[in-house]
């Protein structure tokens, strides 16, 4: 291994999934010289997705699933500081300043910032000291100290996306009496289709979660009684604690300071360089210009920032990689595990397969035209695995066979034969 | 203890001795290749995929439905195929031996 880089010192702010995964990759790819990984949060880093769900009813004491244990970091050479926030950088010196004054010189720069939960402005709700997110630990941590805390085990859930669901969902299970406030007609009304929709919305009721949707959050009052949550149409509900789920802000303070492009994010090119020399950026804070899919987008998933740690490595240690991964996300709610691939924005049609020998078990693939654009796997794994093979290669599908469910779920029966293209 | 044996795809063999947790995990701490586990196991990415050596294969807890689903259509399946992350380390695996899939 070439020591070229064995003076030299890369920082990477941010330790979650991209963060981590980024300092693990830059020693696997040859990176000699010091790699210190800085974040606020003082765990050593975890897997987020349990957040919303496992952590939740985990018992005290137990201990969040780290991503690498403690032992590795060390193994590795990676200095760590936990618990501690950047409070400047400088780009022209190329160096930061954490909160307790320490300054540190980098050579290569990785923002891994994350995204912070949004709170909308809504009257009394910033106010309000039971209003919880979920984004790490200690928000885990609340919730869980709040349920245990709640006399009636009252939550309201603002936001039917995913993290409200399977928020929701998680303490249904731990017998929660649970309500989810959704502005929109329909619950997950910007990331899935009516379809899916529907079926989540049928689920959440059949366990008892009751859905409200088109409904808006006109106020919130808080007193000794509790919480009264006040909605538009005149409604009221009460509760023990609110959760809110409405989308996030990525966390662009440090890459403003340094004079980076922004823009819902900070900007990237495909390599996952900003404007800024010496800097990047990764995972849900990075905007990137996808090119298989021409456009500028920005993704909030575990698949999004492991890969682009894996290729910012690549780029950091001198072999050159675009990031074209193709993108995938999962969600358990319920007995239910939705798997997804590919992006389904713009559409022009789709197939619902269902599997009427088990309960539960459909897929949804989404076409421009005859081009298969993505696939939602509810309980079929078979369809997750099928459709991420067939996106990859562009593969062209017999639509008709596919939603017919007596026609059997085989890769060679699907297919396309070219004598058959209309 | 247990003693996991993981042979990978260029032929490298890997053993250790573990109590706890899933031969996923203690694959990805060990940097075994070809094991990512990068659902953190909740058998939603297919990452794990070993061979189970025949005579251990039938000593496991049979695959749920959602692994033998995700393990149908994936590469290099075989009969003895599992997602790794699903096989918890106990005294029942002491001595099993697993190949890497992909």
């Amino acid at each position: 291994m070439e020591k070229r880089t064995s003076d030299k010192t890369c920082v990477i702010i941010g330790a979650s999934h991209a963060g981590a995964n980024c300092v693990m990759e830059l020693r696997k790819q040859g990176w000699q010289g010091r790699i210190i990984l800085i974040d606020a949060d003082a765990h050593i880093p975890y897997h987020r997705p349990p957040l919303s769900k496992a952590y939740l009813s985990m018992d005290d004491g137990a201990d969040f699933n780290p991503l690498f244990d403690k032992e590795r970091y060390r193994e590795e050479d990676i200095t760590l500081k936990l618990g501690h926030t950047v409070t400047s950088v400088d780009s022209g010196s190329r160096s930061i300043i954490l909160d307790d004054g320490t300054s540190i010189s980098y050579d290569a720069l990785v923002l891994a910032t994350g995204a912070s939960a949004l709170i909308p402005p809504i009257e009394g709700l910033s106010a309000c000291d039971k209003v919880r997110v979920l984004r790490n630990a200690a928000d885990a941590k609340a919730i869980q100290s709040d349920f245990k805390a709640a006399k009636n085990k009252r939550v309201v859930v603002i936001g039917g996306g995913y993290i409200g669901l399977e928020t929701a969902a998680s303490l249904k299970k731990m017998g929660g009496d649970v309500r989810v406030l959704e502005r929109e007609e329909r619950i997950l009304a910007r990331v899935a289709p009516r379809e899916l929709a529907q079926f989540f919305q049928k689920l959440h009721t059949e366990n008892g979660v009751r859905i409200h949707t088109g409904v808006s959050v006109r106020k919130v009052r808080e007193t000794s009684e509790g919480i009264t949550v006040i909605c538009t149409d005149g409604s009221t509900y009460k509760a023990d604690f609110i959760l809110v789920g409405t989308g996030v802000r990525p966390n662009v303070f440090l890459a403003e300071q340094m004079g980076a492009d922004l823009e819902n994010g900070i900007k990237v090119n495909d390599q996952l360089q900003t404007a800024v020399e010496g800097v990047w950026a990764i995972g849900d804070v990075a905007q990137f210009y996808h090119p298989r899919y021409k456009k500028w987008m920005r993704l909030e998933s575990v698949q999004n920032a492991v890969d682009q740690a894996k290729v910012v490595a690549s780029n950091i240690t001198g072999s050159p990689k675009v990031y074209d991964a193709l993108p995938w996300f999962w969600s358990d709610q319920f007995h239910v595990k939705l798997q997804m691939v590919g992006l389904s924005a713009g559409y022009t049609d789709l197939v619902v397969r269902t599997e009427t020998d088990r309960e539960d078990c459909f897929s949804i693939w989404y076409f421009k035209n005859n081009e298969l654009l993505a696939v939602d796997a509810v309980n079929n794994g078979k369809a997750f695995v099928l459709g991420t093979k067939f996106v990859k290669n562009k593969t062209l599908v017999d639509k008709k066979k596919l939603g017919d469910s007596t026609i059997p779920f085989k890769p060679n029966v699907l297919m396309k034969k070219e004598s058959n293209v209309d | 203890m247990a003693k996991i044996t993981y042979i990978t795809k260029s032929g490298e063999t890997f053993e250790y001795e573990a109590t706890s947790g899933n031969l996923m995990e203690l694959a990805v701490k060990n940097k075994v290749p070809g094991i990512d586990g990068d659902c953190g196991g909740v058998c939603s990415c297919a990452t794990c995929h070993v061979h189970v050596a025949p005579e251990f294969y039938g000593k496991l807890d049979a695959p749920s439905e959602i692994e033998s689903d995700m393990l149908e259509f994936d590469d290099n399946v075989s009969e003895y195929s599992r997602l790794c992350c699903q096989i918890p380390v106990s005294d029942l695996v002491d001595g099993i031996k697993v190949e890497v899939a992909n």
